[in-house]
């Protein structure tokens, strides 16, 4: 590359394709039909769709908080990728979530200037966050962020998997492009406990402390509300419950590989994160995310 | 030196062209070291193909003795990992 | 192998000459004065160690970006700088160091980064002025370094300066959203300037006057414009630029020399500058204790990966065989 013409680059025409994400705020959404199919309530799909939403929004968050903390620089960009595929597939379901007409009083709290997908990211109130703890709970160590990330990555593929075939397009669409992300974030995730669990004794017993750390989570995931139970039943949604062996399958194959016991999977638990019940760790995580964008409610970003 | 090996990294762009040396990534093994560069040097973009092979594996051609760039010692393509100490007290960083 | 012995010092040295006065690419297998080694070791890890401290000041606002799209392009572009910390680690590599030693070094206090990295973001418009001013005085003194006269340094350099362009890009393009906003933003975003604007400056180095092996780096190829000469094109175009975004540049001097056609600007605070490199400015513990805490927290698991490929090492290799082309 001539020095030249690199500074022709740098003040010439622009070529926004190589720069990801464009100038300017894109309607991720922007030239789709988001119209509801018939059969299917508005209302259900829109807060399924933060369900989802929401679970890729504040796993991207502890994800990103290990930016700058990772124990390698090729994890920096792997933990870095998994963070940005589950932003955009955060944001592709909130901006569903507000198609379909689902907005509340985030809408009324934000200012005209926010988009719908940033008013119910940032202007909700951690009680209207629809997430579950595996996605949410803290980070603690390596052997933990990788153990979470296959748990939530397993969960959440088996679904996309078969969201594919969701009778809502839009819905569709978002799971097929997700399938392979998730596929991605899985095996990175996978590789490692495989390394972790049968490498030292330290990294076998950090790991095990993990899986026994993460386990507890998966005890309402596979708990259906009625809002997915309804749109299961028309075809638009997955009913957790029917991923239940394939994830725990999944997990078990991926521990033994790594020459871990299994840990006792939880039984059942009623739905808690789902219905807007969390720990204090959710309004925490949420003051982090959301603290300049309320300071600021009538700015353009 | 308590680190992962070093991987040459070679990308076929596109089909219709040979793998080109891009770099190098560290990794624990040949496996990792294939996500980390197709992360790294191919943003994870499918369609190519990526090759890594260790460092220390390759066998460069001998240095020619009528060119007298060629250092008179030597097969590997690096000088890694033999440490080339650097004084760290210069001025100006 | 025998080496051949009756090649002399001088003969190797003139060949190295003879390359460059060609401009023709040193490349790491070349023979070399170990003084262009050295300083091409140094400046190529202090230039990787300034990115991997550089995704900290922005870093600390990933968490809290104020859209979700700001917090996509953040993360992206903070992920770009540990992909070029790694190119240029990569780079350096070719010459004999090894990538963990530099970053010992770096966390000892041995090595630099660019003292800019230790001034903190106090604001969101921080994240769009170290896009604009930063990375645009990054890409300054990068876009020569993309004909350095060391094939692995000027490759590495060709991928960087292609993303660098789409950081300043981004950054300016946060600052021209911002100042369509509300008068607090505008105020946030002239306040960063203010803040951020001598240091930029400072970016290019000491002044010619001072910089005793910039003469040997240029007659190397390692560099090809002198600090004051890159500082002085920074400051030309930048300050269209800062007129077009609407922001006051904090420099009372900074005027059009109609007969040069370049801008005068005021003095420099060079003692700040030594101040801060030497350890003294606002964040260079935070930074270093933050990179040293990574390293150390990761050491268990570089160990456990290291461990398995020990144990498995022969049966990856079997897996590997015969999946090749």
């Amino acid at each position: 590359m001539h020095e030249e013409t690199v500074y022709d680059a740098l003040t010439g025409a622009p070529d926004d394709a190589r720069w990801a994400f464009g100038t300017g705020f894109d309607d991720p959404l922007a030239g789709v039909d988001t119209t509801v199919p018939e059969g299917v309530a508005p209302a259900d799909l829109g807060a399924y769709c933060l369900m989802l939403g929401d679970d890729a929004l504040v796993l991207a968050q502890r994800l990103t908080e290990w930016i700058t903390r990772a124990p390698e620089l090729e994890e920096e960009v792997a933990v870095a990728n998994i963070a940005l595929d589950l932003l955009g597939q955060a944001r592709l379901l909130l901006a569903r979530t507000a198609a379909a007409g689902v907005l509340g009083p985030c809408r009324e709290r934000a200012g005209a200037s926010v988009p719908d997908e940033d008013a119910l990211a940032y202007f909700r109130d951690p009680g209207e966050f629809r997430c579950t703890a595996l996605a949410a709970a803290p980070n603690g160590d390596f052997a933990h962020l990788v153990v979470r990330l296959l748990a939530a990555a397993t969960l959440r593929l088996a679904a996309f998997d078969r969201l594919r075939s969701s009778r809502d397009p839009v819905l569709a669409a978002v799971a097929a492009k997700g399938v392979a992300e998730l596929s991605y974030a899985r095996e990175h995730a996978a590789r490692w406990v495989v390394r972790l669990g049968d490498g030292t004794a330290e990294s076998h017993r950090r790991i095990r402390a993990a899986v026994e750390a993460v386990a507890p989570l998966l005890a309402d995931v596979f708990t259906p509300t009625d809002v997915e139970l309804r749109l299961a039943a028309g075809g638009a949604a997955v009913d957790p419950a029917a991923l239940r062996a394939e994830v725990l399958g999944v997990l078990d194959a991926v521990l033994a590989h790594a020459t871990l016991e299994p840990p006792s999977w939880p039984a059942g638990a009623p739905p808690r994160g789902r219905l807007g019940d969390h720990g204090p760790e959710v309004a925490e995580l949420l003051a982090g995310l959301q603290g300049l964008a309320r300071a600021h409610p009538e700015a353009t970003w | 030196m308590n680190g992962w090996p070093l991987y040459e990294v070679f990308v076929r762009g596109k089909r219709g062209l040979n793998h080109v040396h891009v770099g190098s990534v560290h990794a624990p093994d040949a496996e990792m070291a294939v996500h980390a560069a197709r992360d790294l040097y191919t943003r994870r973009n499918e369609g190519v193909s990526v090759w890594v092979v260790r460092s220390a594996d390759i066998t460069a051609s001998s240095p020619d003795e009528k060119d007298p760039l060629f250092a008179p010692a030597g097969d590997k393509v690096y000088r890694h990992p033999t440490f080339y100490p650097i004084p760290d007290d210069v001025p100006h960083l | 192998m025998s080496a051949p012995v009756d090649v002399a010092a001088d003969e190797l040295e003139r060949g190295f000459e003879a390359t460059l006065a060609a401009q023709r690419r040193i490349e790491p297998r070349d023979w070399m004065p170990e003084g262009y080694r050295a300083t091409l070791v140094r400046q190529i890890a202090q230039h990787a160690h300034s990115e991997i401290i550089g995704m900290q000041p922005e870093g600390d606002w990933l968490l809290a970006a104020p859209s979700l799209r700001r917090k996509a392009v953040l993360l992206a572009k903070v992920q770009d700088e540990a992909g070029h910390g790694m190119y240029l680690y990569a780079a350096a590599e070719t010459l004999g160091v090894d990538r963990d030693d530099l970053t010992d070094r770096l966390v000892e206090g041995r090595q630099k980064y660019s003292s800019i990295f230790n001034y903190p973001t106090l604001t969101y418009a921080d994240v769009g002025v170290i896009g604009w001013l930063v990375d645009g005085a990054a890409i300054c003194n990068q876009v020569p370094l993309c004909r350095s006269s060391y094939g692995p340094y000027a490759r590495a350099m060709v991928r960087i300066c292609k993303e660098e362009s789409f950081h300043q890009r981004q950054g300016y393009e946060l600052l021209l959203t911002m100042m369509r906003g509300t008068d607090e933003q505008r105020a946030m975003v002239q306040d960063a300037v203010d803040r951020w604007w001598w240091p930029s400056l400072m970016m290019f180095g000491p002044p010619d006057t001072d910089s005793p092996n910039t003469a040997r780096s240029m007659a190397w190829g390692i560099k090809r414009h002198t600090n004051d000469e890159l500082r002085q094109r920074f400051v030309d175009m930048t300050v269209p630029q800062a007129e077009f975004l609407g922001v006051t540049l904090p420099d009372p001097e900074l005027s059009l020399d109609p007969a040069t056609g370049h801008h005068r600007f005021g003095a420099i605070d060079w003692d700040e500058f030594r101040r801060v490199l030497a350890g003294g400015g606002p964040c260079n513990a935070e930074r270093i204790t933050r990179r040293r805490a990574a390293r150390d927290d990761g050491a268990w698991v570089r160990e456990a990966a290291a461990a398995h490929a020990a144990k498995h090492g022969a049966a990856h290799a079997a897996k590997q065989t015969g999946r090749t082309a």
